[in-house]
């Protein structure tokens, strides 16, 4: 059960998105992460899934594995299209009480959850092709600019970079405490919701406990290998453009221009 | 009490891309008062064959019996099978939690619906068995230390009472001689309480040493199963999958080969150690 959490979960395949330079899909993602809310018509959203879909066709992630990613999320998707399918005002196909579907409803339903989904989408193809080392040292570069501002920017990426690192480590340990606990007859199923939480008390003493104790030994082999911070340190492999990043670049560029052309970009 | 596997498979991540058959086809049966050592390389599935025993895990193919009854009948208890089943994981006393040794203790009973008096008894009770003086009793759990801490986790799953004890590597990490009381008070189970044990262990000494029988796995499979001083025969075999025979076995193996007469069953330091005196003592009667 607490294995089908999908954050920051990379999928390890060899093609052109992966061989990308973290900083383009992270400036990509970005830029189409706006672009999604510069219009509201049929033409923008098929221009905005044709790039979707070629860069998931790229990545060789498989359309069920990116799908999944929209699980956690599904009831948020679906409470925002049922609201404006019923609170949309305009031309009514029915009515009943308060609530009355109108096609203006209907258009919005599709548009407001495909914008929603689009966005979910676009950020895990990010995760899925690049490790959380590659995406916080894409970060930290990108973010550098900010060192003038006082803002502890290389910090702040490792702090990053060891959550990230622990979510899988922390996700097993939990398994295998709620595992141990269930050998002892610990219930966690059953219930109402206080005594379901009062059931995991078992479960995050000891989660809490190791959390602590890995933290001050990583924290200790750290500084075993006389690590002092950001300052004077170099990389293992330094971030460099190369040919296929510039063409990245273009052709999120080509994107922007087609939508700019298809599209009259909304006043709004 | 008997527990009996038929044709068990277990799959990992079944229908993903990282899928792993820790377990095919596994038959296997464990028959009361049993003291079973388990031995294989890493990752050969011993400990997923442990966590299919109480039912914590489902196989995915095969019926697991407990008592002649399958535990994946909708009307066979689980929790009751938990209790009966004792489990005792890898690093137990990483599962600590409670504020006072004896809370946790009375944990795993109080989940079985023991009352509260039953809860206490067999929690004292458990806490005595592993050797966990009473002045400890109201300490918090993690102020103990290594040992303390594993025999007290040990003492909240004798406290549930069960049948079969099945122990995940009881000894890692543990000095010479916690090694040696928790192998004494496993044996003492055995003998007193009539319990049933099963436990998967690295070292081929201690399986040696302890158990009546040893169950060998590799790649999921059940490659031996007898024994010890049958199984560890096969000492090529037992090569050739990454494992040993225990130290005492290759001494008396390769003074055997040197042309000494020592029988070829010694496994343990006694056996062997009686077997050279023997020879020893042989010799110099026939010289004299
Ligand atoms: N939670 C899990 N998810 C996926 N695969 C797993 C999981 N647990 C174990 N496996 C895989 O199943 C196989 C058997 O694992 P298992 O833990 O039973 O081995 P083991 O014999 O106990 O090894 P060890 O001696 O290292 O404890 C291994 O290949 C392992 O990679
Ligand atoms: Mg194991």
């Amino acid at each position: 059960m607490i294995r089908d959490i999908t954050i920051g979960q990379y999928y390890a395949a060899d093609s052109p998105i992966h061989r990308l330079d973290a900083r383009v899909k992270i400036v990509v993602t970005l830029v189409y992460m706006v672009s999604l809310f510069t219009f509201q018509d049929f033409a923008g959203y098929a221009a905005a899934i044709l790039f979707f879909g070629i860069v998931l066709a790229l990545s060789k992630v498989p359309f069920s594995y990116i799908m999944r990613g929209l699980k956690p999320v599904l009831f948020i998707l679906l409470l925002t299209g049922m609201l404006n399918l019923f609170w949309t005002p305009g031309k009514e196909i029915f009515a009943w009480g308060v609530v009355a579907v109108t096609w203006e409803g209907i258009r919005k339903m599709i548009y407001i959850t495909l914008r929603l989904a689009l966005l979910i989408l676009g950020a895990s193809i990010m995760t899925f092709t690049t490790t959380p080392n590659q995406l916080t040292a894409g970060l930290e570069r990108l973010l550098r600019p900010l060192k003038i501002f006082r803002v502890p920017v290389h910090e702040v990426a490792m702090m990053m970079s060891i959550a990230l690192r622990f979510i899988p480590i922390l996700v097993e340990e939990t398994d295998r405490i709620m595992k141990a606990q269930a050998a002892r007859g610990a219930d966690f199923e059953s219930g109402n919701a206080f005594q379901r939480m009062k059931s995991m008390l078992p479960v995050l003493v000891p989660l809490f406990v190791s959390a602590i104790r890995r933290a001050g030994e990583l924290a200790l082999a750290m500084d075993s290998r006389c690590y002092h911070g950001g300052e004077g340190r170099t990389k293992m492999y330094p971030l460099r453009y190369r040919g296929r990043d510039i063409f990245g670049y273009l052709c999120c560029l080509v994107y922007i221009a087609a939508l700019a052309v298809t599209v009259r970009i909304s006043p709004f | 009490m008997s527990i009996r596997l038929e044709n068990v498979f277990y799959i990992y991540g079944k229908g993903t891309k990282e899928e792993t058959c820790a377990l095919k086809k596994i038959n296997l049966t464990i028959e009361k008062n049993e003291f079973v050592g388990i031995i294989g390389h890493t990752g050969s599935g011993k400990s997923t064959l442990l966590r299919l025993l109480n039912g914590l895990e489902r196989a995915t193919e095969g019926s697991v019996y407990y008592n002649g009854k399958n535990i994946y009948d909708k009307d066979f208890s689980m929790k009751t099978l938990r209790g009966k089943v004792g489990l005792v994981f890898q690093y137990p006393e990483h599962q600590l939690f409670e504020e006072t040794v004896i809370k946790d203790v009375q944990f795993g009973p109080a989940n079985m619906g023991m009352t509260p008096l039953e809860t206490e008894l067999f929690a004292f009770q458990a806490l005595k068995d592993v050797g966990i003086g009473e002045e400890l009793i109201d300490v918090s759990p993690f102020l103990l230390s290594g040992g303390q801490k594993r025999r007290v986790a040990l003492a909240g799953v004798l406290a549930m009472k069960p049948e079969v004890l099945a122990l995940d590597e009881p000894v890692a990490g543990l000095d010479p001689e916690g090694k040696e009381n928790i192998f004494a008070l496993l044996k003492r189970l055995q003998k007193e309480r009539d319990l049933t044990i099963l436990f998967v262990s690295h070292s081929m000494e201690d399986i040696a040493e302890y158990a009546d029988r040893v169950i060998v796995m590799n790649q999921g499979e059940i490659v031996l199963d007898g024994e010890p001083h049958k199984v560890f025969r096969y000492q090529k075999e037992l090569g050739q999958i990454g494992l040993d025979v225990p130290v005492s076995a290759k001494i008396a193996n390769s003074l055997r080969e040197k042309g000494f007469a020592i029988p070829g069953d010694c496994i343990t330091v006694d056996e062997t150690a009686d077997a050279v005196i023997r020879w020893y003592q042989d010799r110099k009667r026939g010289a004299v």
